[in-house]
């Protein structure tokens, strides 16, 4: 467990050090969040709630589902592919750790980081330009923190999944692109999901996308009626156990048809 | 004469290098569709809940994102210089530009084309094309002309911000990240300016000129005559600020003292 932790600590001071990339990090998300302020405005026009959200709700959402995904976003997809084109992956597999045990807490490093740097100043700071709604019920607020967690471990998840591709596809840089694209969508990024037509709703049920981002901003945004808050964390928790069998599987198949490249 | 000799010679050695990895060109062009489809899928949706954007229809907003669709390619294809400062100044590969005998910004330009962007030009006409059947827009036969022009023209206005972000980096060698919120802030763009608050429609007119790229001259097509005025002025505001963005680029190469040894 101690290497695990140095590993975490590691990764944050090392994005300690490089900090100021970070301020023009909050300004880039507060300027996404005011596009989708001022669309969502526009929107919403004489309306005065759609699919059960505010508009004032709806610029809360916005908000912190960016914020958020300051928090659980991470790169390790692509540092998992650059190690094992670099044929780096192979000193790591040697090393007393779980390569990908290793890996996430790296990105959990950068997730605290980012949280204590990012996402609260950034909130503060788009608290202060848009008129959102900050949770009164301090118990909202540690629901909100537990459903982050889930939402930060599902994403690390699809990462290590992606990443683990490379040891097939060699070259997955497009894959991890869409990836991306794929996530923003049907995360509930841009989009609540409730907003998507019904037969989309369905389809989407069945995916792991909306406990990334949807399930956190909507509790956030006081959406959930308390018995859905529940169900949306058991479907967060159920998603999280699946993942890991794949995860095991590809991991498992990997070692075994391990080509370095070079290195 | 020159120019248009090395701007073929470039492209064929660009074609040759790239096609040695198929898969991946063929990702990279399905990747930028996807985040197309993606883009268009929220404009659906959101249409689902509502019949007007501060008065503009959906086949409106979406004829506007497929304009916009077009002058991007062309600036994503030929202008992609978001990296300048970190792969140009900082690494010093400035100096072999400037012993070249072309116009450094033109060099600088060839050496990073991705020429898989200009397919966006063809998802962005398909959009433009559904959306206007859809609307049933009439066309004067001068009307294609105007389109390239304005086409161009938007192009030009992108490129222009760029150009001239990308010259920061003659005067501070700071990280410019800059560009990547340059990126964010050409989304405002997409749609219509009267959504945003006068001072966003201000900068996006005059300063950072992200509405000329598509709404303005997307307004024109879609008949909007209270926009006419802006529409026409998208060349010339194209042509104005690529111009201003040229002579601060060559400014600052007159600074450029290279990066150590």
């Amino acid at each position: 467990m101690g290497k695990y932790l140095a590993m975490i600590r590691m990764r944050f001071l090392m994005m300690l050090a490089y900090r100021t990339d970070y301020y023009t990090g909050i300004l880039i998300y507060s300027i996404n969040i005011g596009a989708y302020y001022f669309l969502w405005n526009a929107i919403y026009g004489e309306k005065s709630s759609i699919e059960g959200l505010s508009s004032m709700q709806m610029t809360t959402y916005v908000a912190v589902a960016w914020m958020a995904r300051a928090f659980y976003f991470n790169n390790i997809d692509r540092e998992i592919a650059n190690e094992i084109k670099d044929g780096k992956v192979a000193i790591e597999m040697i090393r007393p750790y779980n390569y990908l045990g290793m890996k996430t807490m790296q990105g959990l490093g950068e997730g605290i980081f980012r949280f204590f740097f990012f996402s609260i100043p950034g909130m503060l700071l788009v608290a202060f330009i848009f008129p959102i709604e900050l949770p009164h019920e301090p118990a909202t607020w540690g629901i909100f923190a537990i459903s982050l967690l889930f939402s930060f471990i599902i994403n690390t998840q699809i990462n290590l999944l992606t990443g683990i591709t490379t040891f097939f596809l060699y070259n997955n840089a497009g894959l991890i692109r869409a990836k991306r694209v794929i996530i923003d969508l049907f995360s509930g990024l841009l989009l609540p999901i409730s907003f998507y037509p019904i037969w989309a709703q369905e389809v989407m049920k069945y995916l792991p996308f909306q406990g990334i981002s949807y399930v956190p901003s909507m509790i956030f945004t006081n959406g959930y009626s308390s018995g859905e808050i529940g169900m949306a964390l058991l479907q967060q928790l159920i998603w999280v156990i699946i993942l890991i069998i794949p995860i095991q599987l590809l991991w498992i198949v990997a070692k075994k048809q391990l080509i370095v490249q070079g290195g | 004469m020159f120019y248009v000799s090395m701007f073929f010679q470039y492209v064929s050695q660009y074609m040759k290098t790239r096609l040695q990895y198929r898969a991946d060109f063929f990702m990279e062009i399905l990747s930028d569709l996807l985040n197309q489809v993606v883009n268009l899928v929220f404009i659906l949706v959101v249409f689902g809940h509502t019949q007007f954007l501060s008065g503009w229809s959906r086949e409106e907003i979406i004829f506007i994102y497929g304009f916009f669709l077009i002058p991007f390619a062309l600036f994503s294809a030929f202008f992609n210089i978001w990296d300048f400062n970190d792969r140009y100044i900082v690494k010093g590969e400035m100096d072999r530009i400037l012993t070249r005998p072309i116009h450094s910004l033109f060099q600088v330009i060839l050496e990073r084309i991705e020429l898989e962007a200009l397919f966006g030009v063809v998802t962005g006409l398909i959009i433009i094309f559904y959306s206007g059947v859809k609307l049933d827009l009439e066309l004067a036969w001068y009307d294609p002309i105007l389109f390239i022009i304005f086409a161009i023209g938007g192009a030009l206005a992108y490129a222009a911000i760029f150009v001239a972000i990308a010259s920061i980096g003659f005067w501070s060698d700071a990280k410019t990240s800059i560009m990547p919120m340059m990126y964010n802030i050409g989304n405002y763009g997409r749609y219509p300016v009267d959504i945003y608050n006068k001072v966003i429609r201000f900068v996006l007119t005059w300063v950072l000129p992200f509405a000329f790229v598509g709404v303005y001259p997307a307004s024109y097509f879609l008949r909007k005559e209270e926009w006419y005025a802006y529409a026409f002025a998208t060349p010339v505001i194209g042509v104005a600020f690529f111009m201003i963005s040229v002579f601060i680029w060559n400014q600052g190469v007159k600074r450029y003292r290279g990066a150590g040894n």
